[in-house]
């Protein structure tokens, strides 16, 4: 199954990426020319071996269903791919990723997204629903098309949310993707410089499960314990992304064992012991449990990480602030990035702007009276 | 010769770093940049001692790197890696500045008023008349002056709140050459192994006051209100740390 070949997968580059990230607390929505305008100022941190954004908002009409984002490297995957979904979901409406295909030198996977609930349609399903909660059978029937099924690889699968990647410079992918069109209250944009994994349409950031958005500047040299530990629980890592084990990661501490998003932090960039022993350090018992207990789930290596979520974005750095992160902030919106001219892009006139300290979280959340 | 202005908006680096070293090419000793957003490289490697450049907007990585003579006066917040490998001239930051600046200075002076980030002025180094000096008026993050070989790194911690710290962690570690001038009380457990605290002597207070004089003098800022705090100093117990290592 690892040696299916999706598009320019083989090639390797060196050097580092760049992130975006907004939110308005209101839920106001913005339309994407922003997003793409601030993330093509960061062109020269990526050398056009993938981009992508995720938005949030933007499929009101279908809000109470799962928006599938899916990329095929041939009809057979995609024939194949639907009867799957078929036999698993209740599908209310399908239809291909609207792109123009001219915004990109290369050549691309089918694009096609769907509407749709989990739900037994025929006697055939290999999932028990009905006795699993909704967002599990997504987790299962992601897992099940990008493991098994060759060529075919969910990309986004949460509410109202929507990934859009793929190879190319983050003008490019904006433009192949009408980003522009698209309006949400969480952004995120990446352009990729990938480091020791292939550049590829699936390979590209955002990594996405349900409603979780991961962009990642930096390397996860944890990936392979964290790998184990994450198949343990049934994941499956297909995109040979180290990224990609950040986005299960948070699915498993937050949706299923139920923690906080700043547990779910400190869990993934965890104090060092020396500060633990501290014996004026009040929480040196808790701490101490917690990377007893996580342990596999803690991250090595330099990172600068965005993850965003139906209620929130988050922004937070690896233990010794390996990597840049600047944070902007405007009346009810915040602003994430690398580089502080980005903020600069997102909003001319900012209130605030800092840097946080290393694995120290900004966590952003949308007002409780927001629906 | 009177200012020149640059628009720098919407030019993309390479072309502006161009522009730059074309105007100061045909004689001009003072360029204005205006609208700069996140272009890198800016000023770098330019030679000169009477070559002045201010501003306006934030510059990306890398401004002042190999930088040999110019003053460059920033008017509000830096990126990363300011004045990175930088020979002699002067860069004065208005605001913030990002992580890794300074790093392998040689010479000069950058002058940042409010925080930096992590790992400034890390592997610092001096040699003869060359002297670099970095003076943060705000607080550090961690791995200030690591590795440090030379020069003169002052940290003011003059944004600091009640009695938040003003330096993190690792402070000097790997430190073999060169001084680290700090106001207030420091953490034995935040310092490196390889570096003491020690009290300022004659010297030390004369250095110390002519460099604040300067740096109060572009910021405006009150000297006596900075000197009217005790400042310790931390230099190596060694100038070779490891010069044994393999030797035994």
């Amino acid at each position: 199954m690892n040696n299916r070949k999706i598009f320019d997968r083989g090639i390797r580059n060196i050097s580092g990426c760049g992130l975006v990230g907004m939110i308005n607390k209101n839920g106001v929505k913005v339309g994407g020319e922003i997003i793409k305008k601030s993330v093509t100022l960061l062109n020269d941190r990526g050398n056009g071996l993938g981009a992508g954004y995720a938005a949030y908002g933007i499929y009101p009409e279908y809000k109470d269903l799962y928006a599938f984002h899916l990329m095929y490297d041939s009809k057979k995957s995609l024939d194949e791919t639907e009867e799957y979904l078929k036999k698993n979901c209740i599908i209310e409406n399908k239809e291909m990723i609207p792109i123009n295909p001219k915004a990109i030198n290369n050549s691309h996977p089918i694009l096609k997204r769907y509407f749709l609930q989990p739900g037994l349609n025929t006697n055939e399903s290999i999932h028990e629903t009905g006795k699993i909660e909704e967002d599990e059978q997504i987790v299962r029937i992601v897992m099940n098309i990008n493991e098994h099924i060759e060529g075919a690889y969910v990309f986004s699968s949460g509410k109202n949310m929507g990934a859009f990647k793929g190879v190319g410079f983050p003008s490019e992918i904006a433009d192949f993707f009408k980003i522009d069109e698209y309006e949400g209250y969480i952004w995120v944009g990446h352009t990729r410089f990938p480091t020791n994994t292939p550049g590829w349409w699936g390979g590209a950031h955002p990594f996405t499960l349900l409603d979780w958005a991961i962009i990642h500047n930096g390397e996860i040299s944890s990936y392979g314990i964290n790998k184990r530990y994450l198949e343990m629980f049934g994941y499956k890592l297909t995109l040979m992304t180290d990224t990609e084990v950040v986005t299960y990661l948070l699915d498993l501490l937050i949706r299923k064992h139920k923690l906080s998003i700043k547990t779910a932090c400190t869990i993934l960039a965890p104090p060092f012991w020396k500060d633990i022993d501290k014996c004026d350090n009040p929480d040196n018992n808790y701490l101490k449990k917690l990377r007893m207990v996580y342990g596999s789930a803690s991250l090595n290596g330099p990172f600068a990480i965005f993850f965003a979520h139906k209620r929130g974005l988050v922004g937070f750095n690896d233990r010794v602030k390996l990597r840049p992160l600047v944070i902007g902030t405007k009346d009810e919106s915040v602003f994430m990035s690398n580089e502080q001219s980005e903020i600069y892009v997102l909003c001319e006139t900012p209130d605030r702007v800092w840097t946080p300290k290393a694995s120290d979280p900004v966590i952003v959340s949308l007002n409780e009276n927001v629906n | 010769m009177k200012m020149i202005e640059i628009d720098a908006k919407g030019i993309y680096y390479r072309d502006l770093n161009r522009l730059i070293r074309k105007k100061i090419k045909e004689g001009n000793k003072e360029i204005y940049l205006k609208n700069v957003k996140g272009q890198y490289y800016i000023c770098d490697g330019i030679r000169g001692d009477d070559i002045k450049v201010i501003i306006e907007g934030i510059p990306g990585n890398d401004l002042g790197a190999f930088m040999d003579g110019p003053t460059v006066i920033l008017k509000s917040n830096g990126q990363d890696n300011i004045g990175n490998t930088m020979t002699s001239g002067k860069i004065i930051v208005n605001g913030i500045a990002g992580d890794v600046c300074g790093y392998a200075m040689r010479g000069g002076k950058l002058f940042i008023k409010e925080d930096a980030g992590y790992r400034i002025g890390i592997h610092m180094k001096g040699y003869k008349d060359k002297k670099p000096i970095i003076i943060i008026g705000g607080k550090a993050g961690d791995f200030l002056g690591e590795y440090m070989a030379g020069g003169i790194l002052i940290l003011l911690g003059l944004t600091a709140k009640d009695n938040e710290p003003i330096v993190g962690d690792y402070l000097g570690t790997g430190m073999h050459g060169g001084v680290l001038y700090i106001r207030g009380i420091v953490d034995k457990s935040k310092c490196g192994k390889e570096v003491e605290i020690k009290n300022l002597n004659k010297g030390d207070k004369k250095i110390l006051e002519k460099l604040i004089t300067e740096f109060c003098e572009d910021f405006s800022l009150n000297f006596n209100e900075i000197m009217s705090k005790e400042f310790i100093k931390l230099i190596p117990k060694s100038s070779r740390p490891y010069g044994a290592l393999y030797a035994k």
